[in-house]
């Protein structure tokens, strides 16, 4: 089948879509965009992170023909040009990026909190990030980019977050693979 | 179609202009392109008509393969080849050291998951799909799965020499040992993943001329080249290896697991293969940590000196040998912990079974055993009613002390400063009374209780491990340094085969390069077998042994830009140093003024700039670092110098539990650790936080579960790794204290982090609940003291144990000091 949605403010077309295909795959394997990963591919671990229409979605969950006339953003479309976004530059100055396989998740999990919430508690950041595993930080120097990310201005008002076409979205409710912002741990140990 | 680029050789090349030499924290090369989801990781590679691959695994953990038959795959529209043992040219083993695991299974399989045969095809599903239609006819036999029964005599042999793959005798000391205080104790340890996030995957793309290159993610990359010349039949020459982007290892890329397959289907196909593992595949595509049954005894004196220990370790090493009989090795040689112990009894064996074959995790057999002598510690305390730290501080190793090997310990090994530094920082204040806000409380939001049963725990552990490898072997790695002339500017290049694997060595190397000469703008070339070994990114050891591959490279490139200079100027190559790209006078060889020597530069001790004194000339260098000389174990005493330099850590953790519903709040990690200097120091809290995360994980959520053979977790929704929200604030100490024999002072740092933070937390909790807790993962039955739902088909019982694990290993008894124990 065929598939027509907008990437990162770019109309796309992707053909000869098997109708089992993912979101993610047609992103990684037939438009080019390899920035989302796939860790596990079952909406556990965010790392394939990107906004659809707006909401934040694990995009291996989506199938592609859901996409169909969506306008999505990938951890791609972030940055303006050589520019980084104040997000990734904050993640690469804090030292959130280790292997880096989380990040580009993080990344836009990190987009998503910021523009409806600037100014982020600590329990605000770790409830909004749990949905997204990294295996080598231990998490505290991704607290610190989210923690340096949220002083760096830009977040003052949300939606300002300029170029990218996304609505504001404050109070929105979120939509994800699975409805986790609880700890894993208590899920089945201790 | 839009596509992506096919893998270039795109070095590290800095986005932004950095400075830092050794001691700082400049970018990670690589940080912009992994924010920007730019960086080319093994999973993203593509090349134009590329098949992808998939794998036909054993459903059963012990069969008999009957036959194979491939006719209804090979049928698959899109299909172009199936492959089966047949079809392997060389080898049809390998194994990082005893090629015992068949490349795909030909009459035995030894465990689920097992690889019998390879389909390619031009889409992932489609190769999915024929794999399912590839008939292998098993007969299904009854796996041996309890390392117990697989050591006793008449067991069935796994394999050709039998079921014992290494048993460690080591006898230290007088054998007599007299004690006052005598207590034992049995352990166990669970199966945990690496679960690195980025999943076993890479490219092989044949070179039209009988060789094939290959794109992967792995930990050693000559390695890697060597076995898969045996197995395809080619010589080394004929395969290049690149690193291709490395979503995590911990061990986990230390085995072969796509690599050979992919090569041999591109190579049938003369097209290039990529193969991509899924998260369920990638729990059966890669070793794990070896579960481990330990029984010991301490006895003590009256006083709290260890008087002598008794342990017996059964690793269970699943059904191949990976790096069983290394892992084996440190489980042994460090058994007793870092303490002095004047009377050692240690046999350590590693067994084959048909579980899921077990090799390299970060901790390497220190974790297991640490877990053992750790709790065994707190036991003593308590039963001479000392405080834990106090005993251990009483009994801890220094400089000089002796391992049950026999082994001094040189360098530093500052066990009770550690042990007193974690100690002495302030406890995280308590949770507020009444609180409503259930995110404080153990299960966060889901707690159904209002705390009521919440109690506070603090524990404490101390670790160590070996830096390097060991027991003789020739540990080294190699590092090329070019230096050049690029647009007007001194540009060095690294080229080593050293994996980064998320750790930030092309960070260290570029800032080595830095410190040596002097010259700010470093390109790490990407990692290949174009040049010599580096050795694995294993062991804590990459940052010296590479680190000091690339510092003696740098030095060789100085000493003749420096011959240069020194023949251009006149002046003795000894006054002359390089510094910020240009040649100085080094300190107090006097100023400059050597006539001709056009001086743009407005500093009295500039004599000549880099550019000027190279223009078009390349100065190139490679040069080997080798670790000193190990030595094997004695056989039968197990006496020997096999370890080039350890590793010391020591944690403190605070729990809440819910003791009514068996649940844990970690509210604080503290540590403190000797990492002999900080190279990079942002690199090193990273490590340090990062090691404990997974030392939590083993605490109290990570295991993979194995139930007759079969993995019942194979995916991130049923095996758990700790999320934001079970990650504490962690309070970081670190000792730059230097070791004598490593470039810089430097000592390894991956490791210990992973090692002691696991007892700490289980301390902690034994502490809140005054629960035994002899088995990690703790899981809530284990807290609450009530059978869980697994209690009727859990773990196998280890022969001859009686009564429950916990009430029967809960015994704090005296025994006879002359009795015969462990």
């Amino acid at each position: 089948m065929r598939v027509s949605f907008t990437v990162n403010s770019e109309p796309r077309v992707a053909d000869d879509v098997w109708e089992g295909e993912s979101l993610l795959f047609v992103l990684r394997e037939r438009l080019g965009l390899p920035g989302s990963k796939n860790a596990c591919e079952q909406g556990e671990c965010g790392s394939c992170s990107v906004y659809l229409d707006g909401v934040l979605v694990c995009a291996c969950l989506v199938l592609a023909g859901q996409a169909e006339g969506s306008e999505v953003v990938t951890v791609e479309g972030l940055a303006s040009g050589d520019d980084l976004h104040p997000v990734q530059e904050a993640f690469v100055e804090a030292g959130a990026v280790q292997c880096g396989f989380c990040t580009p998740g993080l990344v836009v999990t990190t987009h998503d909190l910021l523009r409806r919430n600037p100014s982020p508690t600590d329990p605000e950041i770790r409830e909004a990030l749990a949905g997204n595993l990294c295996r080598c930080t231990g998490y505290e120097k991704v607290l610190d980019a989210v923690r340096l990310a949220a002083t760096r201005g830009v977040w003052t008002d949300a939606g300002d977050d300029p170029g990218h076409g996304l609505p504001s979205r404050s109070g929105a409710p979120r939509t994800r693979g699975r409805d986790d912002t609880r700890s894993r741990a208590e899920e089945t140990g201790p | 179609m839009t596509v992506p680029a096919p893998p270039t050789r795109q070095p590290f090349a800095p986005t932004t202009p950095v400075t830092g030499g050794i001691g700082e924290s400049p970018r990670r090369p690589d940080g912009s392109l992994k924010v920007k989801g730019e960086f080319a990781y093994s999973s993203d590679l593509w090349a134009e008509g590329m098949l992808w691959g998939a794998t036909v695994r054993s459903p059963h953990p012990r069969a008999r393969i009957r036959s194979v038959d491939t006719t209804k795959a090979l049928l698959v529209p899109g299909v172009l080849a199936v492959l089966t043992a047949d079809d392997v040219p060389g080898r049809k083993t390998y194994g990082l050291e005893i090629p015992d695991q068949p490349v795909l299974a030909w009459e035995d399989v030894r465990y689920q998951g097992e690889p019998v045969a390879l389909v390619a095809a031009d889409h992932p599903e489609t190769a999915r799909r024929a794999a399912d239609l590839v008939a292998v006819d098993y007969e299904v036999l009854d796996p041996l799965v309890d390392p117990e029964a697989a050591l006793a005599e008449g067991a069935p042999p796994l394999h050709p020499k039998g079921n014992v793959l290494r048993h460690i005798r080591i006898r230290h000391g007088d054998q007599a040992h007299p004690a006052d205080v005598v207590v034992t104790g049995e352990y166990e340890v669970g199966m945990q993943d690496q679960a690195f996030l980025g999943p076993e995957s890479g490219l092989a793309v044949p070179d039209g001329e009988g060789g094939v290159d290959l794109y992967v993610s792995t930990q050693w990359l000559h390695v890697d080249r060597d076995q898969l010349a045996a197995s395809l039949g080619l010589s080394p020459d004929q395969i290049r290896i690149t690193l291709a982007g490395v979503g995590g290892a911990f061990g986990a890329r230390e085995d072969l697991s796509m690599q050979i397959h992919a090569c041999l289907l591109a190579l049938r196909t003369g097209r290039p293969v990529k193969i991509l593992y899924s998260r369920e595949e990638s729990f059966f595509g890669h070793v794990h940590r070896h579960p481990a049954r330990l029984r010991y005894e301490h006895g003590a004196t009256r006083d709290g000196r260890l008087a002598y220990v008794k342990a017996r370790i059964v690793l269970d090493g699943g059904a191949y040998a990976s790096s069983s009989t290394a892992v084996c090795s440190n489980a042994a040689c460090f058994a007793v912990g870092p303490y002095d112990v004047p009377s050692a009894t240690i046999d350590c064996t590693v067994v084959y079974t048909d579980n899921p074959p077990c090799g390299a995790m970060r901790g390497f057999g220190a974790v297991q055993t640490c877990f053992a002598y750790e709790t065994q510690m707190d036991r003593l305390a308590a039963e001479l009613g000392m405080d834990a730290v106090e005993l251990r501080v009483r009994n801890a190793m220094t400089t000089g002390s002796h391992l049950p090997t026999g082994q001094r310990v040189d360098g530093a090994a500052p066990v009770a400063e550690l042990l007193q530094r974690v100690q002495a920082m302030s406890l995280p204040t308590d949770r507020p009374a009444g609180s409503l806000d259930l995110r404080t409380l153990p299960g966060g939001v889901s707690n159904t209780t209002h705390g009521e049963g919440v109690r506070r725990g603090v524990g404490y552990a101390a670790g160590f491990k070996n830096v390097g490898y060991s027991e003789g072997f020739d540990d080294y790695s190699t590092a090329l340094v070019r230096l050049s002339v690029v647009a007007g500017e001194p540009q060095v290049e690294v080229h080593t085969a050293a994996a980064e694997v998320g750790q930030g060595l092309v960070t260290v190397q570029a800032q080595i390069a830095r410190t040596e000469l002097g010259v700010e703008r470093v390109v790490v070339l990407p990692a290949d077998t174009q040049v010599g070994s580096a050795g694995s990114s294993s062991a804590s050891r990459q940052t010296w042994m590479t680190g000091g591959a690339v510092k003696a490279a740098c030095e060789a490139v100085r000493d003749r830009v420096l011959d240069m200079a020194a023949a251009r100027l006149g002046r003795p190559a000894a006054d002359l140093a390089l510094e910020g790209g240009v040649v100085v006078a080094a300190d107090g060889a006097g100023p400059a003024g050597t006539a001709g020597i056009d001086l743009t530069d407005t500093s009295a001790d500039v004599l000549i700039p880099l550019a000027d004194l190279l223009v078009e000339e390349l100065v190139e260098e490679t040069r080997e670092y080798h670790h000193r000389q190990t030595r094997a174990l004695a056989p039968e005493t197990g006496q020997g110098e096999a370890h080039v330099a350890f590793a010391f850590a020591t944690h403190r953790a605070v729990v809440d539990v819910d003791t009514e519903l068996g649940l844990v709040k970690v509210v604080e990690i503290a540590t403190a650790q000797d990492v002999g200097k900080a190279i990079n120091p942002q690199a090193v809290e990273g490590q340090l936080e990062g090691g404990i995360a997974q030392g939590l994980g083993l605490a109290v959520m990570e295991e993979i579960q194995v139930v007759d053979g079969k993995v019942r977790n194979p995916s991130f929704t049923d095996y758990l790794i700790p999320t934001v929200l079970d990650m504490p604030p962690v309070r970081l100490d670190v000792l730059e204290l230097g070791h004598p024999d490593s470039p810089y002072g430097l000592r390894g740092i991956g490791e210990p982090p992973t090692i002691s933070s696991t007892p700490a937390i289980v301390a902690a909790i034994r502490a809140a609940t005054g629960r035994p807790l002899t088995r990690v993962p703790v899981r809530p039955e284990h807290i609450v003291g009530v059978p869980g739902p697994e209690a009727t088909e859990g773990p196998p019982a280890t022969a001859g144990r009686a009564g429950p694990p916990e009430e029967a290993a809960a015994g704090q008894e005296r025994r006879d000091p002359d009795a015969e124990g462990g």
